[in-house]
């Protein structure tokens, strides 16, 4: 059987779910077996690949970077996956939406000219911080704050062995 | 006595007795959230929403529908788990309950609810609306984004605690629970400040002040425990 290939990409999150994969630990070698990180924050590749098995997806769709990048990798990866409460719901990114995008900018970088107000050297903040499925079609949900080591193994491990993953009960707990 | 069947089992239940309350002696889960022994039942929610299969497969809420004679009660089928599950929804997208920033989180009845139901992402769209925390009490503090207005609090005050401090104010999903006249809840003239709502919330609205996450599991069954240990007139 030919490796998977997986890409993970993180927008607007803190990286916990990122950590939480990586304490996958002894696990890793078993990835490392069935599956090739293609892209992702910890692999030195700059463009995401054509041709993606499954995409985990940490963090909100924050900026326009995020929607650019979101709309690209829904092209490529014939699996998409919203990984973390921050994918699956908004969670903490989406603390500021119910507040203004602008009066946020301004309080947290000053009054003149913050970054991200405008498309510039910073990427455009969006109104809102959007999960996932508000914005492209979302094949399945991986949530938690972070998801533990175990909960990400228990999604992840079907599907290197090419089955369905099937979370229920506790492990579909949000927080 | 009275004979009816909930999921094709035969149970007998009590005149009076509420098709929740038979249930629950004959060990079948239905899911409820604004329903709380020892206070009166509402049927606020919707959650615990069973189908009467010879009323036309109505539904009706289990918590408020007294049991009657030959009711075939379904209690758990795909359509009433896909219902339930939309409602749960519906209340995810109303306020800002997010989960990984709430006093509750890991003792929450919605968040426990929502994992129970399947709920692995929220369908509609979130309101994403600004509602304000008051924290004038000395004790407690009510932050709105959290609050399902399943009503508990505002029956553990009047009903338990005699004080009938809470209430509503608007309507539809801008109702807000509202302390007296809508005054700071710190500035109520008839708060007694038993805490008796914040034990009774099923979120973190109601919440104690200088009580971290961990610290902050609530006791909802002490509302029928101290009806319980009341002189009876």
């Amino acid at each position: 059987m030919p490796k998977l290939r997986v890409a993970t990409v993180w927008f607007s999150g803190c990286s916990g779910c990122h950590m939480s994969f990586l304490d996958l630990d002894e696990r890793l070698l078993e990835f490392a077996e069935r599956a090739e990180l293609v892209f992702s924050p910890i692999v030195d590749i700059k463009q995401f690949p054509d041709e993606v098995d499954v995409v985990l997806v940490e963090g909100a769709v924050g900026n326009s970077e995020h929607l650019h990048m979101l709309l690209e990798i829904r092209k490529k990866a014939k699996t998409l996956v919203a990984f973390g409460d921050c994918a699956v719901t908004g969670n903490v990114a989406s603390l500021r939406n119910p507040l203004p995008r602008e009066e946020v900018l301004r309080t947290v970088y000053g009054q003149d000219d913050p970054p991200g107000l405008e498309e510039g050297e910073v990427p455009k903040l969006l109104p809102q911080a959007l999960p996932l499925h508000a914005v492209v079609p979302v094949d399945h949900f991986l949530p938690g704050c972070p998801p533990s080591a175990d909960r990400i193994w228990k999604f992840l491990r079907p599907v290197l062995l090419g089955q369905k993953p099937a979370l229920s009960g506790p492990d579909l707990k949000f927080g | 006595m009275i004979t009816l069947t909930i999921d094709g089992i035969r149970v007998q239940g009590e005149e009076g007795e509420t098709v929740l309350q038979v249930a629950k002696k004959a060990g079948i889960r239905i899911p409820t959230l604004c329903y709380l022994e020892g206070l009166s039942p509402r049927g606020a929610c919707r959650l615990c929403l069973v189908e009467v299969r010879n009323w036309g497969g109505r539904l009706v809420p289990a918590c408020a529908t007294p049991v009657q004679e030959g009711m075939e009660v379904v209690a758990n089928s795909a359509r009433l788990q896909e219902l339930r599950r939309a409602i749960l929804e519906m209340l995810f997208a109303e306020r800002n309950h997010i989960c990984a920033f709430c006093v509750s989180n890991g003792h929450c009845e919605l968040q426990d609810l929502a994992a129970e139901l399947g709920m692995d992402h929220v369908r509609y769209p979130y309101r994403w609306l600004p509602f304000f925390v008051d924290l004038s009490h000395a004790k407690y503090g009510i932050d709105h984004n959290r609050c399902v207005l399943c009503g508990r609090c505002v029956r553990a005050c009047a009903e338990v605690e005699g004080a009938a401090t809470w209430g509503f104010s608007g309507r539809g999903i801008s109702t807000l629970v509202e302390a007296d006249l809508g005054e700071p809840w710190g500035q109520s003239k008839t708060c007694t400040g038993c805490g008796k709502c914040v034990q009774a919330c099923p979120t973190g609205a109601l919440f104690e002040k200088g009580k971290a996450t961990s610290e902050q599991v609530k006791r909802p069954e002490i509302l029928a425990e101290v009806k319980e240990r009341r002189p009876r007139a």
